[in-house]
């Protein structure tokens, strides 16, 4: 059950990759879609393995995503 | 409003410029200062430093000038009134920030006390040579004002309206003093404090929501905030917008730079000081400023003696120059006699504002001492003809 | 139902989001590292009224700017001095130094050992990204050795300066490594600069992926990422002389330096008042209300 979940501003995002690679549970994969600037976002993969621990949050440079705690058992 | 008593030394005293000045500086209500020693203004930061801790204040001595230079900037954003004190090869360390200073619109006051340069050049002896560096020395385009003193009196009375003008333009403000007046001793009176006239800071009363750092209400001076006051605004040295963001078109670019022009230049009429004597039915106009200006007295009235119709104009304002009242008098006199401690500074922007009206014949000198008066009277007796 | 309360990214609050998105290039490190100064700043609670931020020039200057905060971006190599007035002119101020390694220790190298030899009540956090990254990729004091850069095209030979032991031999009373992988250690030690009184300097290596990393053929950020997570060793406490660094070697780093020594103002005033007694006039602030007598 997902402990968490994030959310990603997909217009701040130029895929630099951090939030991929350091999420300990890696929920996060770089997805085929564009934004405006032509980068490709983060999308949820493994929504599930979500703690919440916010480190995307921490990594990324461009304060495009961010991760909360939810209340436990479920979307808050 | 009035002069802070704790920072004023009313009474009748015997000091000399340097020393004049820093009390001055109090009685303005100075209470922060940077500086860095170099001869001759070392005294006054001296004189500061000892007089400060008990007004009610701070003196830092930096590691260098363009340390010092930019501390009494921080100090003004944190709520002081403050200045640095220099002489040449320091004034040309300082450039940068005084550049920085009227990009920034931070009020502030940079005493020079010139000597002979360039370079190392005569540390202890006067010149007159640092003046249109102090109009252009900074890179960029942008207006200061520049006040010149010519007794210690005056190095009390004009440091008070230094910080006076800086406040209400929110303008570096240069105050150009030379070796001779700074180590000249003389009477100096210092009047009460509710004689003395201070301008306050030009604080914003706006909330936090609607102030702009360097929006203007149609005058084009901006509301000052200090740090810690809750504003949490951004101030730059990149060309910025009225929010203080940087904001590099050449639309902003020149909207900007115009106002920090204008906001000196529009007012130039006002910002006028000068003495004027007998320059009605003059044939030469004696155009001086500073320790000069002294010198040049002697001359002029030995020149009357002989029966010469000599004028004087005694420049206390040098920038913004005072082109309106060169072209009156080039109107009607022959000629203007600029003696000053270089090869040429002033004359320039005299020769200038004449028009071609009048002639102009400079009396140099490379600094060092200062001129004969026969020199001057020479000039005058040919500029007579 | 999604219809979820709107939590927001702990760093917004922070931003100017106005000036969004920023100018740092992909997988630059210095957003993550106001991320870490974010955190810091709600962990020790801090009073945000009396934060300023004060920045030189480059990159990481660019950070004032992109702050809610009293900001200060003033000229390449100042920050140190201007900070210094400001801390003077109002010492209820907490002031941060948030600069590049060549604003800091190039043309504010001065500045940088003065400040910490006076110990001045100042929390400077130093970006080094190993170059002069807004310039386009010059040679920084902090290149290391066999690097290009566009002064050094056929490779640096200079040594390099080891900020810690610099810091440290100047009387930092703080001094800290870290790296952008290392962002929780990173906002534990900005909350503790936030708490030490006196000159603190952590210096946060961080990957310039356009100049240094592409020029050095050393990948993107991520890849200079993942090489300080594999090469970084934490050595809390080690002796700052040993702790250099070289262009692939490793990255050491920890809080090397945590002592007590009187600040700069302490010292002033315990001075004064040994010299003067009653007569020194021990100001708190030059202003509290815009009306105050003693500014204006």
């Amino acid at each position: 059950m997902a402990k968490g979940r994030v959310s990603i501003v997909v217009e701040r995002c130029k895929a630099c990759g951090f939030c991929v690679e350091f999420c300990p549970t890696k929920v996060l994969a770089l997805s085929s879609a564009f934004n405006s600037k032509g980068y490709h976002p983060p999308h949820v993969v493994q929504p599930e393995k979500c703690s919440g621990c916010d480190l995307c949050g921490m990594y990324c440079p461009d304060f495009a995503i961010y991760g909360i705690k939810t209340a436990a058992g479920g979307e808050k | 409003m009035k002069a802070d008593p704790r920072g004023v030394l009313t009474g009748i005293h015997f000091m000399d410029g340097d020393h004049a000045c820093c009390e001055g500086a109090l009685a303005a209500g100075a209470r922060f200062a940077a500086g860095y020693p170099i001869t001759p203004s070392t005294e006054v930061v001296e004189r500061f430093a000892s007089r400060v801790p008990t007004v009610g204040g701070a003196f830092i001595q930096m590691e260098d000038e363009l340390a010092a230079s930019i501390t009494l900037q921080g100090g003004v954003w944190g709520g002081a009134k403050a200045f640095t004190v220099t002489s040449g090869p320091g004034f040309s360390l300082m450039m940068e920030h005084i550049g920085y200073a009227a990009m920034t619109e931070t009020p502030c006051v940079f005493v020079d006390v010139q000597r002979g340069g360039p370079s190392t050049g005569l540390p202890t002896l006067p010149a007159q040579a640092d003046m249109q560096q102090a109009r252009w020395g900074s890179h960029g385009d942008y207006e200061i004002i520049a006040l010149c003193p010519n007794s210690p009196q005056e190095c009390f009375d004009l440091t008070i309206k230094a910080f006076n003008l800086a406040e209400e333009y929110r303008v570096p403000v240069m105050f150009m003093m030379d070796e001779c007046v700074g180590h000249m001793t003389e009477k100096v009176v210092i009047p009460s404090a509710n004689e003395i006239e201070v301008v306050p800071r030009k604080h914003t009363h706006k909330s936090v929501d609607t102030y702009l750092p360097y929006g203007t209400n149609g005058d084009l001076v901006p509301e000052m905030a200090h740090a810690g006051e809750g504003y949490g605004f951004h101030v730059t040295g990149l060309t910025h917008d009225e929010r203080g963001y940087p904001n590099m078109t050449p639309e902003v670019q020149d909207k900007l730079v115009r106002r920090l022009q204008n906001k000196i230049r529009n007012a130039a009429d006002r910002l006028v000081m000068f003495e004027e004597e007998n320059t009605e039915d003059a044939d030469v106009v004696v155009v001086s400023y500073g320790i000069t200006s002294r010198v040049a007295q002697r001359a002029i009235d030995l020149a009357r003696a002989r029966g010469l119709r000599v004028g004087r104009l005694r420049l206390m304002m040098v920038w913004p120059f005072p082109d309106k009242k060169i072209a009156e008098l080039a109107a009607r006199a022959k000629a203007f006699v600029v003696p000053e401690l270089n090869l040429g500074q002033m004359v320039r922007e005299v020769e200038r504002a004449a028009g071609g009206k009048a002639k102009t014949f400079l009396v140099p000198h490379a600094g060092g001492g200062v001129h004969n008066p026969q020199d001057i009277l020479k000039v005058i007796v040919e500029a007579s003809r | 139902m999604s219809d979820m309360l709107e939590v927001v990214n702990p760093v917004e609050p922070f931003l100017r989001s106005d000036r969004m998105p920023h100018i740092w290039c992909p997988g630059c490190g210095i957003g993550t590292t106001v991320n870490c100064f974010a955190r810091a700043l709600i962990e020790s609670k801090v009073d945000l009224k009396h934060l300023a931020v004060v920045s030189g020039i480059g990159c990481t200057g660019r950070v004032a700017g992109y702050v809610k905060l009293d900001s200060f971006h003033t000229t390449h190599g100042r920050p140190i001095p201007f900070a210094t007035g400001l801390k003077l002119a109002n010492p209820k101020l907490n002031v941060v130094v948030y600069s590049g390694d060549g604003d800091l220790s190039a043309i504010g190298g001065n500045h940088l050992i003065h400040a910490a030899r006076r110990n001045i009540d100042l929390k400077v956090f130093c970006v080094n990204n190993l170059i002069y990254a807004m310039t386009g990729g010059q040679t920084a004091p902090t290149t290391p050795g066999h690097a290009t850069t566009t002064t050094n095209p056929y490779g640096t030979f200079e040594p390099a300066f080891n900020l810690p032991h610099l810091l440290d031999a100047a009387g930092a009373v703080y001094v800290a490594r870290w790296t952008t992988f290392h962002v929780r250690q990173l906002a534990r030690a900005m909350s503790e600069a936030f708490k030490k009184k006196g000159f603190s300097f952590i210096e946060v290596i961080s990957p310039c992926p356009t100049l240094y990393q592409r020029r050095n053929k050393m990948g993107d950020g991520l890849d200079a990422m993942k090489y300080y997570k594999e090469a970084s060793k934490v050595k809390n406490g080690a002796p700052t002389g040993e702790v250099g660094l070289t262009i692939n070697g490793e990255i050491a780093v920890g809080k090397f330096v945590d002592r007590d020594r009187p600040d700069y103002q302490t010292l002033m005033r315990a001075q004064y008042v040994e010299s003067l007694g009653d007569r020194y006039i021990n100001y708190e602030e030059f202003t509290e209300e815009p009306e105050c007598s003693i500014c204006s």
